[in-house]
Order: structure tokens, then C-alpha cells, then sequence
């Protein structure tokens, strides 16, 4: 028996290629949603990764360093050292703020690291590490920046050294390697003039500027504008101890928050981009019922277009399953030709994005037979119609 | 009952509705056909002959009536076969007044469709249309797709489809309606040729002027009952 449906879509292939196409496209749209999803649990995950730690610790009553900002002092890792199966900690800071590039600026994760301890970038993909203490930076290359570049950061200026890849933060901002020190500054650290304000605000304090008081003033002073606050401190759990049992004990002496890595997969995932994902999940819901209702239409137009052919092939003894079929067929194909569309777009447009979209393999197989399920259910409406038709009307009026 | 009848009904009526709204389409309507005779089937619009023809089809059910198929009992007041659509694949034949050919299926497949349909092997199919289009001298189009051909050659291709399963009985619905009196003519030939080769009974129902001398017996039908004519039964070339 030949197939009905392939010699029709052979016959107006034209039309079910163009179909296809527009379908296509909607798919296309609808995979690389779910690859910006992919994307951002990614980015995620490489963060986390690439942090080099294996419990995060914070300020405490937060979810930081990245879900929510987070205080800590900076000697609370000489503490944090000297606890039971801890092998390495180190401070770290991050912030996200507009780093410039001569006349035009960009947004990135600032991070403060020491060199040799967590937080540092895990590989370089042309240049060297950060040798000096100030004023050199390592990128990474979805910066844009070019080794030798020269970055304003705050007030002051940094010469990109090294550049690395993926390093990004959970919100798909590239990360910007600098010293500590200068992170700190650039992250606390008030302008002049605020300091001035503030030194003025202080000594005109009746409470602060004791006459019988010598140095009091000069001791505030300096506090208020000295930078010893970093985010978090990086931890690396000893071999042969438990990253839960050495987090419990910082939680219970060190009155800090911390946290293991699955714990903050936890709020990387579940909780800093719940929103999103639901946002995402909105969109390829609607994407779905509208690719379903294209469809619907197309395949139901199509078969009423045939509504005499149809009579003729039930009146001359085509079993109704074989008609059926048919429109199942074509509406299968359909689907087809929009999913082989979809992908090679999704494909093409994909590192197009300015956020990474990763299009995962199982996604893909999910897509497709969520599209055939889609295409099937499509035709039972133009099936409907068909099975309708009555065979006499291919008789007389 | 008679096998040399190739088609018989008796006492046939077909009502639609019912009560005071009731039409009766249909009304107590006899008639006999031969294997290999070609019969007209005329009448008045709106004089029953459509449904007849569906009746005769098996496309629609008699409200009361007997219809014999080549021997065989179709249906009997009420009672009918079980599947009517394998009746209609196997043992009866249709034209049509457009040829209504499968637009997506070239010449070759639209008439060897009805024969895969029936199971038969494709091949085997195939062979049997070729057969077919070159007794109706359109086998020089087999690949062409019914859009490439002219109104005589789709209506020819379309006799060929109604003989792919050789059927005892063809219904033909105005089939010579959209030609000119040239080609209608030439496609009436080409019936009385086939119904005598192939013994197959067809029935014939038209308006055409042109083609009604062309049979030797006319059914006319007034009111839902049949009048038996004779007809001229001119002589084709």
C-alpha cells in the first residue's frame, strides 16, 4: 500500500516546507528557551566549580556570597584556619558593578581573591596570573578584553594580564580577576569627599570629640575609612573530613553562616533563578500551545481543503483508520520538518546570545517527541472532521 | 435469484424523516440489470435519482426494499450485509461527474489505489491499472499527475479506476456532464466497450440530451418511482 501522506506532502511540499518552517522557528525559539534555562543552572554550577571551595562561609542569617550581599570581617579566616578538617580558607569578595574600558563599559563580576587559595581563576586561556599586588587583572575573554588592555575599576586603573573562559557569575556576567586588597577597596572604600564629610560629621559629635580625650577622634577616623570587610570566606575541607561536619562546627563556634556546595546549588539553583525559570517555563508553555494550535489549523485547513478527495476515498471502500492515518502522517511531518528547523536555528542563533545557551543533547530528544505528542494531538481535530465526512456527498448534490 | 443479474431491486423505498415531515424519496422502485448492459437512469431534478444512485452505492440505507448484487443479498427489508464499505471497494464501481481523481497520486496510482486496498500486492496493483489506462489509451500518461491531464483524458482515468477492481456494477453520476457533445459521446463508447468486455453492468444516470439515444434501456424516474423505457439505443464509434 503506498502512503497517502507521504505523496501528499510530496505533492504540496511547498507548502509544507514554508509550514515547517514558521513551525520551525517557534521550536527553535522554544529549544533555545529551554538552553538559556540550561544556561543559567550551568553558569551556576561552573561558579560554584570553579570557586575551587567546598563550604562557603557568610554572614550569617544570609544566603550569600552571590543570592544575597554578605559582611564579613577579614581576619575571620585566621579562625576558620585553625578549626578541625579545614585545609585551606581564604577571603574572597565579589561584586557586580560597570567596569569601564575607555570610552565604553561593560558588566562584570568584580572578584577579590589571593593567588594560590580558593577563589582563584582555575585556568588561563592566554597570558599569566596575577603576579603584583595591585592593579592587574585577569578576565574572562566574554569581557571583550585583550590582554594588555587597560580597565578603570572604580579609581583606579588595571592592566589585563591574563584572560580565562567560563568564568561567569550566576547571572551570566563575566568575571574580572582582581587583588584582594583592591577589591576590598573597591567595594568599601568611600571617595574623597564622602571621607571628608564623614571626618567633619564625626568631629562636630560632641560624643566623639572629647577634649580629654586624645586620639579618640583620629582612631574613628580611621575606622570609618579603613576596608577590613570581604564576602565570604572560601573553605577547603581537608581529606578524610566531612564538608557537613566541618560546616556545623563553623555554624556553631564561628556564629557564620556556611554553607556546602550542595546546599548552595541549592540556592544558586532553586532559589536565585526560580524566577527565571519559571519565566522561562511560562514562555515555553505558550510557545507550546501556540505551536500546537499553528498546527491544529494548518492540518485542519488542509484536510477541509480535501474534504471531497476524502468523501471519494471513503465511498470508493478507504478504511477510515487509513484516513485517518494519513492525517496523523502529515501532521507527524509537519512536526518533523519544524523540529529538524527548530534545531539547526537553535543551533545557528544560540551563541548569538549575549548569556550562554546550552543546548543539551536530552533536551533536544524531549523536544522532539513533546512536538510529535504536540502534532499528534493536533490532528485529532482535522481527524474529527474527516471521519465526518459523509461518503455520499461524492454523489449527485 | 438469477446470477445473470448483475444488479436487481425490488420494492426499494427510501424515506427521510418522519411523520408529517417525511419525504419519500424513494417509492417502491423495481429494476434489473444485465452483466454487460449499459442502462440510463433520467429524470426531473429532485425526482429521486441521487438517491437511488446512493442506494444503489450502498452509501445509503433503504428504509424497506430488497437489492441483490450479483446473486448476492444486499439488503432485505432492514436487513443488510456487515461491511458496505468492503461492498463498495469490491463489487461496485463509481464515476463521477468530475473525475474527483487523488490529486497527490499520479494517473497509475490513482486506479491501481483501488486494488491496494483491496490487499493486493502493489506490483500486482500497478499492473492492473497499466492494463486498464492502455485500454483507454491514456497509459502514456501513467506519471502525470491529474492536473497535467485534459477533462477527457481524467474523466478516462477515472472509468479505469472504477473497473481496477473489476466490480459487477459501475455507477456513473453524470459523467459526461463537463465535456463537450464530442467527448461525451466518446466517453459513452468507451463505457458500452468496457461493460461488454468486462461483462460489468453500468448505470448511467444523466441529463445529457446528447447521450440518452445512446442506450437501449432507460429508467426514468418521476416522483420517486421508475418508468421502464426503451431507448434507441444509437450506435457508437
Amino acid at each position: 500500500m503506498i502512503s497517502l501522506a507521504g505523496r501528499d506532502i510530496l505533492h504540496s511540499w511547498g507548502k509544507f516546507v514554508l509550514t515547517g518552517l514558521g513551525l520551525g522557528l517557534l521550536i527553535g525559539v522554544t529549544l533555545t528557551m529551554a538552553g538559556v534555562y540550561r544556561g543559567m543552572v550551568d553558569d551556576a554550577k561552573v561558579l560554584l566549580n570553579n570557586s575551587g571551595a567546598d563550604l562557603w562561609v557568610v554572614q550569617k542569617d544570609t544566603l550569600g556570597p552571590y543570592a544575597e550581599p554578605s559582611s564579613i570581617h577579614d581576619d575571620v579566616y585566621r579562625g576558620i584556619l585553625g578549626m578541625p578538617g579545614v585545609a585551606q580558607a581564604s577571603n574572597v569578595t565579589y561584586l557586580t558593578m560597570q567596569v569601564r574600558k575607555g570610552n565604553t563599559d561593560m558588566r562584570a563580576m568584580v572578584v577579590g581573591f589571593k593567588r594560590g587559595h580558593p577563589g582563584e581563576p582555575s585556568y588561563l586561556v592566554a597570558g599569566r596570573h596575577i603576579t603584583r599586588s595591585h592593579y592587574e587583572a585577569v578576565a574572562d575573554v566574554n569581557t571583550g578584553f585583550a590582554l594588555g588592555d587597560r580597565i578603570r575599576i572604580r579609581r583606579h586603573d588595571y592592566t589585563v594580564v591574563g584572560l580565562t573562559r567560563r568564568m561567569v557569575s550566576s547571572g551570566g556576567d563575566p568575571m574580572v580577576f582582581i587583588p584582594l586588597k583592591d577589591a576590598q577597596e573597591a567595594q568599601f572604600l568611600k571617595d574623597n569627599d564622602a571621607i571628608v564629610n564623614e571626618r567633619v560629621r564625626t568631629a562636630a559629635n560632641p560624643a566623639l570629640n572629647l577634649p580629654g580625650v586624645p586620639g579618640l577622634l583620629d582612631t574613628i577616623n580611621a575606622l570609618q575609612t579603613s576596608n577590613n570587610s570581604v564576602n565570604a570566606v572560601l573553605v577547603r575541607v581537608a581529606e578524610g573530613h566531612s564538608p557537613e561536619v566541618v560546616a556545623q562546627d563553623i555554624r556553631r563556634w564561628k556564629h557564620l553562616q556556611a554553607f556546602t556546595r550542595t546546599q548552595m546549588e541549592e540556592i544558586l539553583i532553586a532559589k536565585l533563578i526560580a524566577t527565571a525559570a519559571k519565566q522561562i517555563g511560562m514562555f515555553m508553555v505558550i510557545l507550546a500551545i501556540v505551536s500546537a494550535a499553528i498546527v491544529a489549523f494548518i492540518i485542519y485547513t488542509m484536510t477541509l481543503g480535501k474534504i471531497r478527495e476524502i468523501a471519494v476515498l471513503k465511498l470508493i471502500g478507504t478504511h477510515n483508520r487509513t484516513i485517518a492515518s494519513m492525517i496523523m502522517q502529515q501532521a507527524l511531518g509537519l512536526g518533523l520538518i519544524g523540529f529538524v528547523v527548530g534545531k539547526i536555528a537553535a543551533t545557528l542563533w544560540g551563541p548569538a546570545f549575549p548569556k550562554y545557551v546550552l543546548l543539551e543533547p536530552s533536551d533536544a530528544v524531549s523536544g522532539f517527541v513533546i512536538v510529535m505528542l504536540i502534532c499528534g494531538l493536533a490532528s485529532t481535530l482535522a481527524i474529527r472532521a474527516a471521519l465526518k465526512v459523509d461518503p455520499a456527498t461524492a454523489i449527485g448534490g | 435469484m438469477d446470477k445473470a443479474i448483475a444488479i436487481h431491486i425490488e420494492g426499494l423505498s427510501k424515506r427521510y424523516g418522519e411523520g408529517e415531515t417525511a419525504v419519500h424519496a424513494l417509492k417502491e422502485v423495481n429494476m434489473s440489470v444485465a452483466p454487460g448492459e449499459v442502462i440510463g437512469l433520467i429524470g426531473p431534478s429532485g425526482s429521486g435519482k441521487s438517491t437511488l444512485l446512493k442506494c444503489l452505492g450502498a452509501v445509503i440505507e433503504p428504509t424497506h426494499g430488497r437489492m441483490t448484487l450479483s446473486g448476492k443479498v444486499i439488503y432485505d427489508n432492514g436487513w443488510k450485509i456487515s461491511d458496505l464499505r468492503v461492498l463498495r471497494r469490491d463489487r461496485i464501481g463509481f464515476i463521477f461527474q468530475a473525475p474527483y481523481l487523488i490529486p497527490f497520486l499520479d494517473v497509475t496510482d490513482n486506479v491501481a489505489l483501488l486494488p491496494m486496498l483491496a490487499g493486493r500486492p502493489n506490483r500486482e496493483a500497478r499492473a492492473r491499472a497499466l492494463e486498464l489506462l492502455q485500454a483507454l489509451d491514456v497509459a502514456h500518461r501513467g506519471h502525470a499527475e491529474p492536473s497535467e491531464l485534459s477533462g477527457g483524458e481524467q474523466q478516462r482515468v477515472s472509468i479505469a479506476r472504477a473497473l481496477a477492481n473489476r466490480p459487477p456494477v459501475i455507477l456513473a453520476d453524470e459523467p459526461t456532464a463537463p465535456l463537450d457533445s464530442e467527448r461525451a459521446l466518446a466517453v459513452m463508447h468507451i463505457l458500452n466497450q468496457m461493460a461488454s468486455q468486462s461483462q460489468t453492468a453500468i448505470i448511467v444516470v444523466t441529463h445529457d440530451e446528447n447521450i440518452i439515444p445512446t442506450f437501449k434501456r432507460i429508467y426514468n424516474i418521476r416522483d420517486g418511482r421508475t418508468f421502464e423505457e426503451a431507448g434507441e439505443g444509437r450506435a457508437l464509434q
